[in-house]
């Protein structure tokens, strides 16, 4: 725990005259889960894409580190060694499940998928290893060989999740996982990723505009508006003692049930 | 007798933007030191501040001057000044809060609700979740409600889970927000007889009790918060 594993620093992101994000910098350690906030259109979902490599940012950097101690910049990478991080190293959970997912081929090609690309190649043990995560994501493995796209929203976003663990990733970027989905549903997919992220002692990023949800799972909070931070600081310290104004009017809009 | 927590000269204002920028001076100044094993109870009329010193304490609320150290590793660590990963660390190794709502996943069994601190601080699973269940026993919820989630519980049992959770891993201070305050009689009992085991078993407790009975049976040092002025400048 010396080091940062993630260290974003001053990253900008422009669409034409439109700055998406700006001067954006983040420290993320091991094990940490950080929340990132705000309206859509802040920019968070832009940032997480720059951060997590399916965007290139105008200027700035981010920098991971690996477990040997070297410091990986992300803009030196060559096309092929970062698609291979972010099989490996990284995971990325999409708010739309048919964008993380291949709907032509079964539940069970979708997780091997990333088993082949780490190397494992007995198709018995790559099933089996399937059938495990199935389980863990709480799938009935006979379900294996059914197509995604005979799932339910709920279920495609637990396969989803299933497909990016099994290849036991260090840091995974979520953007709104739980969007879309009926409350149940939610609350149900809350426990399983926390659950997940304590077993396997995962550091992560995620992108939400539910504070409720960044409450449950996250240690750290950003709020973000207009490609700026607007506040940072512990989850409790910022929607219980938000400082900005608008912090103060993100946390005062939410519903009591 | 050691201090664990030193306030000095501690002051909390909010701002509220969206309210024409009023300003709410809640606490002015106010200095105090807790030992090892001593119980302060916190005093003074609704509004008066004790929930938010409490919550100050926590870290949970950001103060505007003044300085809030801990004893920790053999040396000082001012809370008022630390990182946010400091801060967990902190509260993991040394600090216990009871809110007084419970805020957890949907659908999350109360078992696993209150062995969860403990397992966070390297406990095996197994025996956390003995120890919890020991706690929630003694609490008298029924072993029937373990495997259910807390939040269709009643006010009174989901206060009981609460202070189970928060006595599930050991700390050295434990802050209590109203720990009896939707309580029959006989839990009450029980809870204060937990909290005076606390102080027993070397912890430090900083609480509101509403009731001053209450603060007589656990023996509480008394801080008067409606005179918190004259407080910050003794």
């Amino acid at each position: 725990m010396t080091a940062p594993l993630l260290s974003v620093g001053n990253l900008t992101k422009r669409f034409g005259a439109t700055t998406a994000c700006s001067g954006i910098s983040f420290d993320l350690w091991p094990g940490e889960v950080l929340g990132i906030v705000g309206e859509s259109g802040s920019g968070k979902t832009t940032l997480l894409q720059c951060v997590a490599g399916l965007q290139s940012a105008d200027e700035g950097s981010v920098a991971y580190h690996l477990d040997d101690g070297h410091r990986i910049e992300l803009s030196t990478l060559s096309e092929p060694a970062l698609r291979r991080m972010q099989r490996t190293e990284w995971a990325f959970i999409h708010q739309h499940p048919h964008l993380g997912l291949r709907m032509n081929v079964s539940a069970g090609a979708n997780i091997g998928e990333r088993l082949m690309a780490n190397q494992w190649q007995h198709y018995g043990n790559i099933r089996s290893e399937a059938e495990k995560w199935l389980q863990a994501v709480e799938i009935d493995s006979s379900r294996i060989d059914d197509l995604p796209s005979t799932y339910s929203g709920g279920m495609q976003q637990r396969l989803q999740i299933a497909r990016n663990l099994v290849s036991k990733p260090k840091l995974v970027f979520m953007d709104e996982p739980t969007g879309g989905l009926d409350v149940s549903v939610q609350a149900r997919l809350l426990d399983l990723i926390r659950n997940l992220v304590r077993k396997f002692g995962l550091s992560v990023v995620i992108v939400t505009h539910d504070l409720a949800v960044a409450r449950l799972l996250s240690s750290r909070l950003i709020v973000m508006r207009n490609g700026e931070i607007i506040e940072e600081g512990l989850t409790d310290q910022v929607l219980e003692d938000p400082q900005s104004a608008y912090s103060q009017l993100l946390v005062s809009s939410i519903l009591q049930v | 007798m050691h201090s664990i927590l030193k306030i000095t000269k501690l002051q909390k204002k909010f701002l509220l933007h969206n309210q024409n920028g009023a300003v709410l001076d809640v606490l002015r100044g106010i200095s105090l030191e807790v030992g090892e094993r001593e119980i302060v109870a916190l005093c003074g009329p609704s509004g008066i501040g004790k929930s938010s010193l409490l919550k100050a304490l926590y870290g949970t609320y950001r103060v505007n001057g003044g300085t809030i150290e801990y004893w920790l590793d053999d040396q000082w660590l001012d809370l008022t000044r630390a990182t946010a990963r400091e801060i967990l660390n902190l509260r993991k190794m040394m600090i216990g809060y009871v809110s007084q709502f419970l805020r957890v996943i949907p659908r999350v069994p109360t078992l696993d609700i209150v062995a969860e601190p403990a397992i966070e601080l390297g406990e095996s699973e197994e025996a956390a979740r003995q120890r919890a269940a020991d706690l929630l026993d003694k609490l008298r919820i029924p072993e029937e409600l373990f495997s259910l989630s807390p939040l269709t519980f009643s006010g009174g049992e989901q206060q009981r889970v609460n202070i189970a959770r928060a006595l599930s891993a050991p700390r050295k201070l434990t802050l209590f927000d109203e720990p009896t305050a939707s309580l029959d009689p006989v839990n009450r009992r029980t809870v204060l007889e937990m909290i005076a085991h606390l102080r027993e078993s070397g912890n430090a407790i900083v609480g509101i009790f509403h009731d001053a009975r209450d603060r007589e049976i656990l023996g509480a040092r008394e801080i008067d918060l409606s005179i918190q002025d004259e407080l910050s400048h003794a």
